[in-house]
């Protein structure tokens, strides 16, 4: 696909009935198509095209509302008390205002990885060209783009491709925040499809991105092998210069290697980084380490290792400025998006920029030419390092029991902790000279340091727990095996089949923040757990990094014990948040690659097969973002259910089924026409536990499809009851649902599954092609 | 004495009653028709003098026939002490299902009409009373933490452990009455 402008200019034209001059015509775009699919019935979709899709999965999964607040607060009529059936001054309802709100997060975070991509998008055209080809390689990827194809119905070739890709995105996001002007929708499930809408976008906005600098950035290109790198605050050598990157947006960051490189520098000083950016960045070069997800931030600058911080977009803590002050570290910002108040000094000379800094004239700077930011952090850092000597804000073990003397019991630090941790408790203790408690709290702590403000002694709570955790800290040390990208379509299609058939009993990606009720170890845990019992799991962003921080009695973490290959038993880092695509991409590839389902434009049929037989599950155990609430939205529309860890309610919304009513779980056999009962799965769309326990016997149920043969249903079974049996204790009540024929009970599992089933007025019943979509049925009347 | 726990935590215009003594709960729970208890994970925490909170709950649903869901691996718990709870749940979906006024409850009789909480985490146990305070109008509901949660029907105030401790004895013990 390539869009041309087109000017056509007529001097004289005469024909019978008219006579033109002068006359000329521009057309803004025509769009050369090279693919030679045939168009489906949906390219494009506008807000309502795929309305009655998104009817029919909320039919299954009704918004269960939670509303975090009860009041509306966005115009002048308000505030507006919308307790129980009370309606605002607008006429709105809680239910409407719920998904409204809801909305306004995906659009927030659709917004965020769209403009994201944008700014890539724009430097990387600038750098190499509009026709600078998307290509991954010769690594068997025909279908570089799959979520593009199935949405937009088109096949992008080149960087100036994607242009026309995100043009479409960027209008249905102004669209969709439009529909939460006051006056505009009224009805809940109206807003609920459009937030599926904006999920949907967002991923587009995601894959974008990530093609984009994987065909431009030499990133690895699918590569099951892509390299292991160091991760953790103890892998930073102290002797060096020391540059921290936080964020998400690759380009200041890629450019600092690039003059390290050039100044044959490499060795000699560190580059760190906080969140996406520091995966991106080590997909750059596996030198780069990443030290932790982004609630790393306090504790490493509070560390005082870095000399220079270079931020730019996304979950970047907006106090880093003030937070570098204090350890006399500049901080450059390189974003329009996040510019701190500080002096555009884009157009300065490297070297008087470099001349504040290291005079301490100048404490920050906003520089929007990553080539200009690359050699003024190097050069800072170098220069600045001999003098800071490292010099950061955590007390001494002798100062952190003076601060703990000062505290007066009065619990307002717990009070403002989200995990609820026993701070006062461990402050005691720490005063009468015991830090263990604190020591132990660091491995549940957030590192959102709410417990500072709050302290009336102004106690530095934050950093008494990092001093007191100083040895692990020091022995924080692991490795991740960076963002390999897309998957490749050769372990598709040898994957595909045993998916789809309920062989492999799943695929379990684990993304999103690290807002996590018990520290990140639970996520390196459940990903081994998954591995072991041969689900492929996935992992990208914050969730990937703490999958490696944790190392098993072998002493190896999650991405040394298990290969990176999309296959049963594999832990497969797609990369950074935007890297997400891949995994929805992987899903419709099966559908596409593996089952021949056309793709282009086709988002309706692909989203039903993948609903009723692809079993994918998402797992955002932290999720703390909006750009997370447009993750999950963009997996709902195409029927992959999301599981959030119990902070997850605050997203004022679960879609629930109900295994209770046997009429929600009704489909068409395809082959028939026939509506036939398939039992409740996957039971929920988007679901919160409580606990990691809770979360994978959910996990292991939700993997469950109509299509499952026999065979795959036993061995889904097998691992759903064995967890339960594990975890919660016996035999879960709701197996009858899940057991269609005698043949689906797990050998291993046979008698007391059928004394079960005894008890339970079970009878067999038939295994459908199922469908949700009418025209599917092959049968004609 | 009605504050949030979690500071931020701000109420809306519709703010739960103080249980300021066991007989409060005591009459909440005997008038109540269809009474629910449900009990997340949190409770394998807390001792009240000498015994594990389990034990007192235990008491509690047995002397008040209350049937108990339990949430998450709280189960095990339960099944030691020679407990059957009527049912495991996600809190999630047992709070979805009392919103529904035509859902005739675990033994398919009648609507519950107060459901009781205690044990989840903080942050989620208000978000799920907040959903039951505006879609169950049906359904009252309690909760048998120390802590405040302004989204529930009737809430024990922020209270020390060994306040706490005593007012649930209280209320297991008035209920034998």
């Amino acid at each position: 696909m390539s869009k041309n402008g087109v000017n056509i200019r007529i001097q004289d034209l005469k024909t019978d009935g008219a006579h033109l001059r002068d006359l000329n015509i521009t057309i803004g775009s025509v769009l050369r198509d090279t693919w030679e699919e045939k168009q489906g019935p949906t390219p494009f979709p506008s807000l309502t095209t795929l309305r009655s899709w998104d009817k029919r999965l909320l039919n299954r999964y009704k918004p269960f509302y939670m509303p975090f607040c009860d009041l509306c607060c966005l115009c002048t009529y308000g505030k507006c008390d919308l307790t129980g059936k009370k309606r605002g001054a607008c006429g709105i309802s809680m239910p409407a205002q719920q998904s409204r709100t809801v909305l306004i997060s995906a659009c927030i975070g659709a917004a965020t990885h769209t403009s994201h991509s944008r700014e890539l998008l724009t430097y990387l055209t600038e750098k190499f060209g509009r026709d600078h080809p998307i290509n991954f390689g010769d690594v068997g990827i025909e279908v570089e783009a799959p979520i593009t194809r199935l949405v937009c119905g088109i096949k992008p070739t080149n960087l100036g491709d994607l242009e026309s890709v995100l043009d479409y995105c960027e209008s249905q996001i102004t669209q969709l925040l439009a529909v939460t002007h006051t006056g505009q929708e009224g009805n809940n499930l109206d807003f609920e499809s459009k937030i599926f809408h904006a999920g949907m976008i967002d991923h587009v906005g995601m894959e974008v991105a990530d093609i984009a600098q994987i065909s431009s950035l030499n990133f690895p290109r699918a590569d099951p092998e892509a390299a292991l790198v160091d991760l953790g605050l103890g892998t930073v050598d102290l002797e060096k210069p020391v540059i921290l990157v936080i964020g998400h947006n690759v380009p200041p960051a890629a450019s600092i290697i690039d003059y390290l490189r050039d100044n044959g520098l490499v060795s000699a000083i560190e580059v760190t980084g906080i969140c996406c950016t520091a995966i991106d960045m080590t997909r750059y070069s596996s030198k780069a380490k990443i030290i932790g997800p982004i609630s790393w931030q306090l504790r490493y600058i509070r560390s005082g290792v870095p000399d220079v911080i270079v931020i730019d977009e996304q979950c970047v803590r907006t106090d880093t400025l003030e937070e570098a002050a204090l350890i006399h570290t500049p901080l450059i910002a390189t974003s329009e998006k996040n510019c701190l108040g500080l002096v555009d000094r884009t157009e300065d000379s490297v070297e008087d920029i470099v001349e504040g800094f290291v005079s301490g004239t100048v404490t920050g700077a906003l520089i929007l030419d990553p080539e200009k930011v690359g050699a003024v952090a190097v050069r800072t850092a170098q220069a600045l390092s001999p003098k800071r000597k490292k010099k950061g804000t955590i007390p001494s073990k002798e100062q952190l029991v003076e601060f703990a003397k000062k505290c007066t019991q009065c619990m307002l630090c717990r009070r403002a902790c989200p995990n609820d941790l026993p701070l006062p408790q461990a402050i005691k203790a720490a005063a009468g000279g015991n830090l263990s408690g604190l020591d132990e709290i660091y491995d549940d702590c957030l590192g959102c340091g709410r417990c500072e403000p709050a302290c009336a002694q102004k106690i530095p709570v934050h950093s008494l727990i990092v001093s007191a955790a100083d040895k692990k800290t020091r022995e924080d040390t692991y490795c991740l095996r960076t963002g390999r990208g897309p998957i490749r379509d050769v372990e598709i299609r040898k994957v595909g089949g045993p998916i789809v058939l309920g062989e492999i009993p799943g695929v379990v990606a684990f993304v999103g923040c690290a807002n996590y009720p018990k520290g990140s170890r639970e996520v390196a845990e459940m990903c081994m757990e998954f591995a072991k019992r041969r689900y492929i799991v996935c992992t990208s962003g914050c969730s990937a990094m703490s999958a490696g921080m944790f190392r098993n009695e072998e002493g190896k973490t999650a991405y040394e014990q298990y290969s990176g290959a999309f296959e049963a038993g594999g832990i497969v880092n797609v990369g950074s948040c935007v890297a997400n695509s891949h995994i929805a991409g992987a899903a419709i590839k099966i559908a596409s690659v593996f089952a021949k389902r056309p793709l282009r434009g086709n988002y309706e049929e692909i989203a039903d097969y993948v609903y009723n037989r692809v079993g994918a599950v998402g797992v955002a155990w932290g999720a703390m973002s909006q750009k997370a609430v447009a993750i999950a939205a963009g997996f709902w529309r195409l029927g992959i259910p999301v599981v959030v860890g119990p902070h997850g309610t605050k997203y004022r919304r679960m879609l629930l089924g109900r295994a209770d009513r046997e009429e929600d779980w009704y489909v068409h056999d395809a082959r028939t026409g026939d509506k036939v009962y398939v039992g409740p799965v996957p039971e929920h769309l988007f679901f919160a536990a409580e606990t990691k326990e809770e979360a994978m016997v959910m996990i292991a149920k939700l993997t469950m499809r109509p299509n499952d043969t026999s065979k795959g249903r036993a061995n889904k079974l097998a691992h759903y009851i064995d967890l339960h049996k594990r975890l919660v204790g016996g035999i879960p009540a709701d197996v009858s649902l899940f057991v269609r024929t005698r043949a689906d009970i797990p050998l291993t599992m046979k008698d007391e599954i059928e004394r079960h089933l005894a008890g339970q007025n079970w009878t067999e019943r038939p295994i459908p092609d199922p469908t949700l979509l009418p025209r599917m049925i092959h049968k004609r009347v | 004495m009605n504050e949030s726990w979690q500071t931020a935590e701000i109420p809306g215009p519709k703010k739960a009653s103080l249980i300021v003594k066991p007989e409060i709960a005591d009459a909440i729970i005997r008038r109540a028709k269809r009474p629910i208890l449900i009990v997340g994970h949190g409770i394998l925490e807390y001792d009240v003098e000498g015994k594990k909170l389990i034990d007192c709950l235990i008491a509690l649903a047995r002397k008040g026939n209350i049937p108990v869901v339990v949430t998450a691996s709280t189960n095990r718990e339960f099944l030691s002490r020679d407990f059957k709870p009527a049912a495991i749940m996600p809190a999630v979906d047992i709070s979805n299902r009392l919103t529904d006024p035509v859902w005739k409850g675990l033994d398919g009789k009648d609507p519950y009409d107060l459901a009781i909480f205690v044990g989840l985490p903080y942050a989620m146990e208000s978000t799920l009373l907040s959903g039951l305070k505006h879609f169950a109008p049906g359904v009252k509901t309690m909760t048998l933490d120390c802590l405040y949660q302004p989204n529930a029907s009737w809430s024990f105030p922020n209270s020390t452990i060994k306040d706490w401790a005593e007012s649930l004895k209280g209320i297991v013990s008035n209920l034998g009455d």
